[in-house]
């Protein structure tokens, strides 16, 4: 009891101090619950993603991290048999309405894989395929588009040669940055990153975190990571996810240091052994 | 220690069993090549029936201009092999126009836009075609298509090769649908995932993602299809007209290399010319089909290889 009062009332505080400089949510889910036929994926998702940080999404294997991600931009709607009840904002359009644009909706939400998942077609053609589809560049216009999100990514200096190469003959990590390439090229505003870490070795994921740092300034980043140093080296809030649920919510500083819930902190501190 | 002993057991029968698959076939080409090599080796055989008088223009009596012309029983044997390869490229070609794009069509539908039932419905169904017998797709097209075919086109033959390519494209279809539907489910749905994220439509994700991905498959299916429809003779026999005529157009009747075989091999004289030159065809269908299936086995690899990134 008297933890819940302690706990209701530093959301209260946050909410109060923080109301003039927290800008409104990127992502809001309300009340959301999922369902893989009659499995509960999800329940009670209350969550609101800001703008331009990186939110980190931490659980054990199976809570539903990357399910809650691909509710983002409506990736489970791929999987047969997926429900989903509660509403889910990105700015003010409700994405689950009938009338949702799904291109136009996953081309300002985007996601980057677990896997690096580069088209077996050439570098270039990887990164031109976004605008090329979307009818956003042609011709020379390409080439720039191609060489600017390269760059972004630090491809640039390394690959400016050899453009038409086939994307699966890149290393890993390059292989992983052509996605993010790739991914910028359509000029979305949300990158929804599934542990994009996971197949990297620890060099290749401490410079994609660099990566991170510097795209977070343009973009709102979701990164659903099981490394619990990266969730708190990189982001600025997160979240802690089990059996489908949100449990924690919150600044990635508090949630790590000073858990309020005791699942979260059995977690954490259970992990850091 | 007996379980060693039972599996190399079992293993040196899988190897008996595979090698001697392997001797059969090379006793098969020996044989058949031996009796193709009097061609060349032979004299008699080589003054009524050279390479040159295959391949090359010939006048039977001087005088009389030069010709192409399969005429092994007549009074002066003319033994042109190019009626019977122009009749064999000829209803490939047809069959194939018809037979690529609906069979690729419907590889694509079924592994990309299908719902999962319907693909259950499709797949098995023309893989049954599979499994019709040559013979009763040629009689088919013999009494039923040829009918409808000239009367639909309001052509002079009956039987030519709009109708014997049909007919052959029936049977190829099952062939390449496999090949390119397997190719096409092959290609790792990561692929599609990543596309669709980035906002691309079913469509696009299909042409430009899923289609090159699968491009080496896909290549040999068609290959494969292609050497189908070369050595299928039964279809071609009963629905083609049967006749060695030198003629291009789709509407007259023509001979293939296979049927021709079928047809003359029975009645043919042993030893003579006309026995070796048959087997020469042979010889030429063994070796033409063995190399479209080592290309379409050499693509099928390369699909392998592209879609693991082990190849640069
Ligand atoms: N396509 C599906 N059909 C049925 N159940 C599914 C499907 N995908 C996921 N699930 C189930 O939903 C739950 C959440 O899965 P999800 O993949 O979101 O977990 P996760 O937190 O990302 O796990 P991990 O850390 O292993 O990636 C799991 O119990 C999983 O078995
Ligand atoms: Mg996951």
């Amino acid at each position: 009891m008297e933890e819940l009062l302690i706990m209701s009332q530093a959301a209260l505080a946050d909410s109060v101090l923080k109301k003039e400089e927290v800008p409104a949510p990127k992502i809001q889910t309300k009340d959301l619950a999922l369902y893989y036929g009659n499995f509960r994926a999800l329940k009670n998702v209350d969550i609101s993603i800001p703008p331009q940080k990186i939110t980190a999404l931490i659980g054990p294997s199976g809570c539903g991290k990357s399910t809650l991600l691909r509710v983002f931009n409506r990736m489970n709607d791929l999987i047969r048999g997926v429900r989903i009840s509660g509403q889910v904002f990105l700015d003010d359009q409700d994405i689950y309405h009938p009338d949702t644009d799904l291109i136009a909706l996953r081309k300002r939400a985007g996601m980057v894989f677990q896997r690096p998942n580069p088209f077996p077609i050439s570098v270039f053609k990887n990164v031109a395929y976004g605008p090329s589809i979307h009818g956003m560049a042609s011709g020379r216009e390409l080439e720039s588009i191609v060489e600017r999100h390269l760059r972004a990514t630090g491809l640039w200096d390394d690959l400016k040669d050899k453009l038409h190469i086939p994307a699966l003959s890149l290393s890993p990590e390059q292989q992983q940055r052509l996605c993010i390439s790739r991914l910028l090229a359509v000029e979305p505003e949300v990158l929804l990153m599934d542990e994009p870490c996971s197949a990297l070795d620890p060099i290749a994921t401490a410079r994609i975190e660099d990566l991170l740092f510097e795209l977070k300034k343009d973009y709102t980043i979701v990164i659903v990571t099981h490394n619990m140093q990266q969730a708190a080296r990189v982001s600025s809030s997160a979240g802690f996810m089990l059996l489908g649920e949100l449990v924690e919510f919150g600044k990635t500083g508090q949630l790590f240091t000073n858990p309020i819930d005791p699942r979260t902190h059995d977690y954490i501190t259970g992990r850091f052994g | 220690m007996r379980k060693k002993i039972t599996e190399s057991v079992i293993e040196a029968i899988i190897h008996i069993s595979a090698s001697l698959a392997i001797v059969g076939l090379v006793l098969i080409f020996i044989f058949i090549g031996k009796e193709a090599l009097h061609i060349l080796t032979s004299s008699e055989v080589r003054q009524e029936a050279g390479l040159s008088r295959l391949f090359l223009p010939h006048s039977p009596e001087p005088g009389v201009p030069k010709e192409f012309a399969w005429q092994p029983v007549s009074d002066i044997p003319k033994y042109s092999l190019f009626p019977l390869m122009v009749g064999t490229l000829k209803v490939t070609l047809v069959a194939l126009l018809f037979a690529l794009p609906l069979a690729l069509g419907a590889a694509i539908f079924s592994s990309e836009f299908a719902p999962s039932w319907l693909r259950e419905i499709i797949k098995p169904s023309i893989e049954l075609l599979a499994g019709i017998p040559s013979v009763v797709l040629g009689f088919f097209a013999l009494m039923v298509m040829a009918t409808a075919i000239q009367n639909a086109l309001g052509l002079d033959y009956r039987l030519n090769a709009i109708n014997a390519g049909i007919a052959l494209g029936l049977a190829v279809i099952p062939i390449v649908f496999t090949v390119a539907e397997d190719a096409l489910t092959a290609v790792p749905q990561s692929f599609r995932e990543g596309s669709i994220a980035l906002g691309a439509t079913s469509w696009q994700t299909a042409w430009r993602v899923v289609l090159p991905a699968a491009f080496p498959g896909i290549f040999a299916a068609c290959v494969l299809g292609f050497g189908r429809a070369i050595g299928e003779t039964m279809i071609v026999l009963m629905s083609s007209g049967n006749a060695a005529i030198m003629s291009f157009l789709p509407t007259y009747p023509l001979r293939s290399l296979s049927a021709t075989i079928a047809a003359e091999l029975g009645e043919v004289v042993h030893g003579s010319p006309h026995y070796h030159v048959l087997f020469f065809i042979g010889t030429l269908l063994f070796i033409f089909t063995f190399i479209l299936n080592l290309i379409g086995q050499l693509f099928v690899e390369r699909l392998k290889d592209r879609l693991s990134g082990s190849r640069a």
